[in-house]
């Protein structure tokens, strides 16, 4: 009956929490974009107005419409090979969620897992840990991410294994030393008294109180991911080049940059919108469902 | 003191050894011989064997790691298969421009960056410190790579005013002795090269130091706002000193300590971010040369760079913990 009490007070109250988030400005606004790139990429073929494949030279760097020498239904142009540019960057949605939402999963579990028990156990575990977090910031993430996928050959898979080897320790650091100031925290000490198993202190009392950051860092990391996926497409190394991405696009762009701009500057500006989006969701989840930032 | 610094060194040491494990592991993973790649079609097997055996490749894995490791600690980096040059040697002539350019990035991003902070605590009680803070979170939210690709679109086409790529105009003479080519003509008083140099770093520069300025100035606004509470400058501002003297003279040195600490963390990262930066402007530097090793598969040249960066990233870190010790009295005798 005791352990309820405590396990209680340290998330009570979790309904009004949840309610306050989704009226937050921030998580509002970054949750509606990210929401409208899910339904972007769910519902790609239905909503892109071409196929994001179809060639036609004879309607090449069209430009978007408002510009002279438009054609209707091309709303933002095509490149030089006469694809439509918004029905690639529609489809292109899907490998950069797909991509971003596996990796961060994968890289938050592993990065999670890792920092709880380093920062419980510490000892030798701890000592590990540590050491191969210092192993990890020594390489330049983006040369590393590229190194890893030259190594595993292109691929969404690759890709996804990349981002995740990359960016674990960026849980762990914060997951670790989280946990270690839960270790101290009163309501641990009791269940320790009480007499509950170590394992079951770390997955029942100190996981709950650490999933507040970790949510947060989740967030961030989904913004991130996509940036890694665009740069390792744009340097020719992510899936194939027949599927569109926007880091395909933005390459591809370069290139015709002064022919046909509006190809490099969608995707960009979908890079950079989905950033932003990603960033104000996690800050708004973070100010309103930390409990210790609610105190 | 001494313990704590023989210490870190000892665990930077340590953690020099483990990135030679990670670099030599990936490494064998990778897929393709290196033997088959550095010798031309017509081997026999007889010479392929020999060339193993030279290289110490029919040994087991745990003695090749040690003969990798000893040539690697005599300086011997190979030769890079794509280029036919010695990799150490490539290293040493890219790394003056990474070095020029990661420093130029890091004063900008200090300079940006304080100027936001003082701003923002100047005008803390004004409604535009709600607009500096947005521009902030803009300014730290979006990465290197981002930021690169809108200066392209910005200052390269939109309003072309800056160059696309290179690191100075190939029309104009250059006979530099060393790679520092910006501080080099400088130093001759060749002011009309520094000034097409300049121009080429400015949106490479801008890319790297815009996110760094904005954790500097965040954790320098947060330090300084705190610094200004304290009772030491209460009573100099009862004594007359002006808001911005306050700022700059008394609350700044209890406020820069911490900010030079992370400063020097996150350069790791900005150094990081120039693999991809000089790639998008085709500056001649270490990252540029990092991703066309990696296309070209030349292994050799990838060990190379990785283990530099990593030589790099530790020695940075190593002297800030240095520098945290020594302008810390109460660490002083830790």
């Amino acid at each position: 009956m005791v352990d309820v009490t405590i396990t209680a007070a340290s998330h009570q109250n979790w309904k009004p929490i949840v309610a306050a988030a989704f009226s937050d400005p921030k998580v509002a606004v970054g949750g509606g974009f990210i929401l409208l790139l899910i339904i972007l990429a769910l519902g790609a073929d239905l909503i892109a107005p071409h196929d994001p494949l179809a060639q036609d030279l004879m309607l090449g760097s069209l430009p978007p419409v408002g510009m002279a020498g438009t054609e209707p239904g091309y709303w933002l142009g095509t490149d030089d090979l006469g694809r439509d540019v918004l029905s690639r960057f529609i489809h292109g949605t899907r490998i950069a969620l797909t991509v971003a939402f596996v990796a961060a999963t994968i890289a938050a579990t592993v990065g999670t897992v890792v920092g709880l028990l380093a920062g419980y156990f510490g000892g030798w575990i701890d000592v590990v840990v540590s050491r191969l977090i210092e192993i990890w910031m020594a390489f330049p993430a983006v040369l590393l991410s590229i190194l890893i996928v030259a190594i595993l050959g292109s691929g969404m898979h690759s890709v996804i294994i990349a981002i995740a080897i990359i960016d674990w320790t960026r849980f762990a650091r914060v997951v670790r030393a989280e946990t270690m100031a839960q270790r101290q925290a009163d309501y641990v000490t009791a269940s320790t008294v009480l007499g509950f198993s170590r394992l079951g202190i770390l997955a029942g009392e100190i996981l709950p109180n650490v999933l507040w950051v970790v949510l947060g860092l989740f967030t961030l990391e989904l913004g991130l991911a996509v940036v890694i996926e665009a740069i390792l497409s744009f340097v020719g190394l992510s899936v194939s080049s027949d599927t569109p991405t926007w880091g395909g696009m933005i390459a591809q762009g370069r290139g015709i940059i002064y022919q046909a701009w509006w190809v490099f500057a969608l995707p960009l500006a979908g890079l950079l919108a989905t950033v932003l989006a990603f960033n104000q969701l996690g800050a708004g989840l973070r100010r309103s469902l930390d409990p210790v930032m609610q105190r | 003191m001494i313990g704590l610094i023989t210490k870190r060194a000892g665990m930077a040491a340590v953690t020099l050894f483990g990135v030679a494990v990670v670099v030599f592991g990936l490494l064998r993973v990778a897929p393709g011989d290196p033997i088959a790649m550095m010798i031309g079609p017509g081997a026999t097997a007889d010479d392929i064997l020999r060339l193993r055996a030279s290289y110490g490749l029919d040994q087991p894995l745990i003695n090749q790691f040690w003969i990798w490791l000893g040539s690697l600690l005599q300086g011997d980096f190979g030769t890079s298969i794509s280029r036919r040059i010695d990799v150490g040697q490539l290293l040493l002539e890219r790394l003056p421009a990474t070095i020029e350019l990661a420093l130029m990035a890091l004063l900008v991003s200090m300079v940006l960056g304080g100027f936001i902070a003082i701003i923002g605590t100047l005008w803390r009680r004004h409604w535009a410190s709600g607009a500096i803070d947005g521009v902030n979170g803009v300014l730290l939210a979006i990465p290197e790579f981002v930021w690169a690709l809108a200066l392209v679109l910005a200052l390269g086409v939109a309003f072309p005013v800056l160059p696309l790529s290179g690191r100075i105009n190939p029309s104009l003479t250059t006979d530099f002795r060393t790679g520092f080519s910006l501080l080099e003509s400088l130093l001759i008083f060749r002011f009309d090269l520094a000034a097409d140099l300049a121009r080429h770093m400015t949106m490479p520069v801008l890319a790297l130091a815009l996110p760094l300025a904005g954790i500097i100035a965040r954790v320098l606004r947060e330090a300084l706002s705190e610094a200004m509470m304290q009772d030491y400058v209460t009573l100099a501002r009862v004594k007359g000193m002006s808001e911005l003297r306050l700022i700059l003279f008394e609350a700044m040195r209890n406020a820069i300590g911490p900010t030079l600490a992370l400063t020097g963390v996150q350069f790791t990262f900005l150094i990081g971010g120039t693999v991809i930066v000089e790639k998008i402007f085709s500056y001649p530097g270490l990252g540029n040369m990092a991703i066309d090793a990696v296309v070209n598969r030349d292994f050799p040249l990838i060990q190379g760079l990785v283990l530099m960066f990593g030589v790099i990233f530790i020695l940075i870190n190593l002297l800030v913990d240095f520098a945290v010790v020594a302008f810390n009295p109460r660490l002083r005798h830790g």
